[in-house]
């Protein structure tokens, strides 16, 4: 039996332990905002937080997820209201939304460390989030309004 | 032709209206069908109209979108069309998703056309409901009509300063008849509240907090996942296979056999063994435990190295004659001055980061779906075929779609979904991994293209071929179709350029993988042979770029294919005559604000440029980059110019031609699919990479002409200009002629003078 918390809720789970944190997620728990994309942790779009940090949910058995604290996007603000999510909603960000919540976790976990970013510490943060749908300058320029730093 | 219908039989409506709601309906005949229907008493399935709005006695105005959102902005812009001309408080409107409906008209949400051709029925809509209340206030006032005008969701009467609210006025506007088109008074341009403005899409607050429902995320209780192991090279049989392994996978529960497709492939679902199991994980695992033996068939030896020579071989012949003006063959005769190059595009697969998804349940003889379709009609027919039932008693839930460009307007894996569950009983889930999204895609064309051109003193062509060799969409559905078809006429039969000697030419290819439509579609091949082309030319003759181009276009005037007796890409809308004005003013816009005219080329910095008509909107873009010592390429801004007529949402036109620089630049740089043995060989991001943060254009600044015309497609004009403009830049930084995509493939190989 592993157990856990996900956004603040205990958890525990006792089923094929190889299986990654991204499909107990979207299919035991119905927290569908964490995407899968492509199952190798080249997209993004499964970035979770564990202990604070940016993983890819997909590339997590939850072998490894004892004692962790688990962080979805539908944890990250009690209001949906973390400054990136203003920040996403003010600059219109999204196109098909759905790389987004990958998105934002990473650059949520990126801020706790780099309050401040500079674009190449953006670029090099970033590189692992694919979106298909180009909106690249959009989310550097979200997070650097989140962050209050230059455009 | 539209038709205003107030709506009393609501039953068909699923539920969204109360029965106290005031419902307006629209009847809309596509343009093609409008005359025979119109002859016959009935459309498609009885009399019903398209419902578009509803109002009900609180006030809350109900909107459908019938079309599909994979991030165009359909399913807000639209909706905004008909809050506009009602003069809906936007706040209180909520957007309901339609189901897949022929009475809907086309909801294919694919060929840039949302807007095109919902525009005016939208508008319709909007208005003759407000034009309703309005005149169910005046009886109520006892005052004429065109005294009370809606306002922001009342009716009022300016003169007695009386208002009434819409929600008060439903009771007396459900029981007037309807306005007959005649009486409806659109707003004019000057009174638009919305069409024009930047408002955000309706989904945005979801989409930021992750509660924004796609096909992946569908649940239906009782449900099962499946994982397919398909046919690896088209139009292989199945032998046998072993699933020992598989069925000793941790929460798999069945493996069943799924009746392979025989070509024509067209939307079937290409079948194989499926592992049924109790979790997406289990599925997948099941699967690859799969050992499954072939047997190849017609299209093992399909190698894209080999294909490759093949269509540049047929590129060098004659082929059929597509469009011709004066004799090209007299001019080039005379010798002297003649330029030629081949060019050549590979392979793409569409990878929407949303992989095809849907879940299905087939019960008492119908099927019940959720799916991230682009089209749900071909949803209802493809499973009301494959399973043997009627297409009415097929339900299809459209959900969000994680992307598209066109890959989800091919249904074989909804059809997968409810084949899998008729066989096993319960609701089953299809998740397509992204190893079966990329490996069993319907590609994108390969092509390969020969121009050749004979210039005067000046470098202006006298004489102008060029031929086009690429396996068509038609071959879906005819396996020995060879020609292109309709892709013969977008950005190659109707290249604008005034030259008295043209002619324009397609050679047969045969297909050996599944092709299929990608955002912009044949555009971007045939963009970038005549662009990159146009810029040899231009360069050969030392002249500038945008001038050299402007004087190809030569003066305005309207292109008609029609006239001219072309058949492929010849019958263009009449709302739409393709005006070559608008796409030289295109032009002229980018390189003014992209600083055309100052920005020097110097050592690995350039700017490049290219224009394209496609879905009726006339763009160009000016790409700049710099490539640093260690070949690194780096664009630091492209500027797009575009006309597309009346522009509903600015901010989402915006957004869909950053976005496009970004697909641009992806296929551009790096996007290669190939065959060997007939299989795909890449499977993941890993083998088919497509742009990241870093190498994306830094900042797309983008322009839209202010034109109050007919509006016309932004989904996909934005991609072909991107490629050339991308390559010419890198000739005029490097002196390196990439006449082949993509670029990172081929930079280092191609010889070039430094600047």
């Amino acid at each position: 039996m592993i157990q856990f918390t996900v956004n603040a809720a205990a958890r525990q789970f006792d089923g094929d332990d190889s299986m990654p944190l991204l499909w107990y997620l979207r299919d035991d728990l119905a927290l569908t905002g964490t995407k899968y994309g492509c199952g190798l942790g080249l997209c993004g779009a499964c970035t979770v937080h564990v202990d604070g940090a940016a993983v890819r949910s997909c590339q997590t058995p939850m072998s490894t997820v004892a004692g962790k604290t688990i962080t979805t996007i539908e944890g990250l603000d009690p209001h949906g209201n973390h400054p990136l999510q203003q920040a996403w909603t003010a600059l219109n960000v999204p196109q098909c939304g759905y790389c987004q919540s990958g998105q934002i976790m990473q650059a949520a976990a990126m801020l706790r460390t780099t309050p401040k970013p500079t674009d190449a510490d953006i670029e090099r943060q970033m590189q692992g989030n694919i979106c298909r749908c180009g909106t690249y300058q959009r989310i550097r320029a979200a997070i650097k309004q989140a962050a209050g730093v230059k455009a | 032709m539209t038709t205003v219908i107030k709506v009393t039989r609501r039953h068909f409506l699923g539920g969204v209206f109360s029965a106290g709601a005031f419902v307006v309906g629209v009847r809309l005949l596509p343009l093609e069908l409008d005359g025979q229907q119109a002859a016959t008493s009935s459309g498609p399935r009885g009399w019903q109209p398209s419902v578009y709005l509803g109002i009900e006695p609180s006030g809350a105005v109900k909107i459908v979108a019938h079309r599909s959102e994979m991030g165009t902005g359909a399913r807000t812009c639209l909706p905004m069309i008909i809050a506009d001309e009602l003069e809906a408080d936007w706040s209180r409107v909520t957007i309901v998703q339609a189901l897949g409906d022929v009475k809907y008209g086309s909801q294919n949400t694919d060929g840039s056309c949302s807007v095109r051709d919902f525009y005016q029925a939208m508008r319709t809509a909007g208005a003759s409901a407000r034009t309703t209340l309005e005149h169910a206030a005046a009886g109520k006032w006892g005052v004429a009509q065109e005294e009370c005008q809606g306002l922001q969701h009342f009716v009022v009467h300016a003169k007695s300063g009386r208002k009434l609210a819409y929600g008060d006025l439903v009771p007396l506007a459900s029981s007037a008849t309807a306005p007959n088109q005649g009486a409806v008074r659109f707003k004019t341009p000057k009174e638009f509240r919305y069409i024009g403005k930047d408002l955000p899409i309706t989904d945005l607050g979801d989409l930021v907090t992750g509660k924004g429902m796609f096909g992946i995320d569908a649940r239906m209780d009782g449900m099962v996942y499946a994982a397919i192991a398909r046919p690896p090279v088209m139009g292989a049989t199945f032998k046998a296979v072993d699933d020992g392994a598989a069925r000793q996978v941790a929460g798999v529960r069945q493996v069943v056999m799924m009746e392979v497709a025989k070509p024509p492939l067209g939307f079937k679902p290409l079948g194989g063994p499926a592992v049924i199991a109790g979790s997406s994980w289990a599925a997948i695992q099941g699967r690859n435990a799969l050992k499954v033996d072939w047997t190849p068939g017609d299209h093992a030896a399909y190698e894209s190295a080999k294909y490759r020579e093949t269509l540049l071989e047929t590129a060098g012949k004659s082929g059929r004659v597509a469009r011709q003006m004066g004799d090209v063959d007299a001019e080039f005769a005379k010798g002297g001055g003649v330029h030629e190059a081949a060019y050549y595009t590979p392979m793409l697969a569409h990878a929407p980061m949303e992989p095809p998804a849907a879940v299905a349940e087939f019960k008492d003889g119908k099927v019940v779906t959720w799916c991230n379709t682009q089209n749900p009609q071909a949803v209802q027919d493809t499973v009301a075929k494959a399973l043997g039932i009627k297409t009415d008693d097929v339900v299809c839930h459209v959900t969000l779609l994680g992307g598209g460009f066109g890959r989800k307007s091919k249904p074989d894996y909804v059809a997968e979904a409810a084949l899998l569950s008729k066989q096993v009983g319960k609701p089953v889930k299809i998740v397509w991994s992204r190893e079966d999204d990329i490996q069993f895609d319907y590609f994108h064309s390969p092509a390969a293209m020969y121009l050749k051109a004979r210039v005067d003193a000046k470098g202006r062509p006298t004489a102008w071929l060029q031929r086009t060799v690429f396996p068509p969409i038609a071959s879906q559905n005819n396996p020995d179709e060879e020609y292109g078809g309709f892709q013969v006429g977008m950005g190659w039969t109707n290249i604008p350029y005034a030259i008295p000697n043209l002619r324009v030419e397609n050679g047969p290819a045969r297909a050996h993988v599944r092709i299929g439509w990608l955002r912009s579609v044949a555009n971007i091949y045939h963009a970038f042979a005549v662009q990159s082309f146009t810029d040899e030319l231009a360069a050969a003759a030392g002249r500038d770029r945008v001038e050299y181009l402007l004087d190809l276009i030569g003066p305005p005037r309207v292109i008609d294919l029609g006239k001219e007796g072309v058949s492929q890409g010849g019958k263009p809308d009449p709302n739409f005559p393709f005006d070559t004005a608008r796409l030289r003013n295109v032009i002229e816009l980018a390189a003014e604000r992209s600083g055309w005219a100052a920005k020097k080329a110097g050592p690995g910095r350039a700017l490049g440029i290219a224009a394209h008509y496609s879905f009726l909107t006339y763009v160009a873009a000016v790409v700049e980059i710099e490539i640093g010592a260690n070949g690194t390429l780096r664009i630091p801004r492209v500027d797009v110019a575009l006309d597309a007529g009346q522009v509903i949402n600015p901010d989402r036109v915006k957004a869909q031609f950053e976005g496009a620089a970004v697909f641009g630049t992806s296929l551009a740089l790096m996007g290669e699919i190939t065959a060997a043995d007939g299989r795909i060989q890449q499977n993941n991001f890993n083998g088919y990479p497509v742009v990241r943060m870093a190498q994306a254009p830094r900042e797309t600044h983008v322009h839209i002409v202010q034109n109050a015309s007919a509006p016309a497609g932004v989904g996909e004009p934005g991609v072909p200009p991107i490629a050339p403009a991308l390559c010419n830049a890198i000739f005029a930084a490097t002196g390196k002629r990439l006449r082949e995509l993509p670029i990172q493939k081929h930079l280092a190989s191609t010889p070039g003078t430094p600047a």
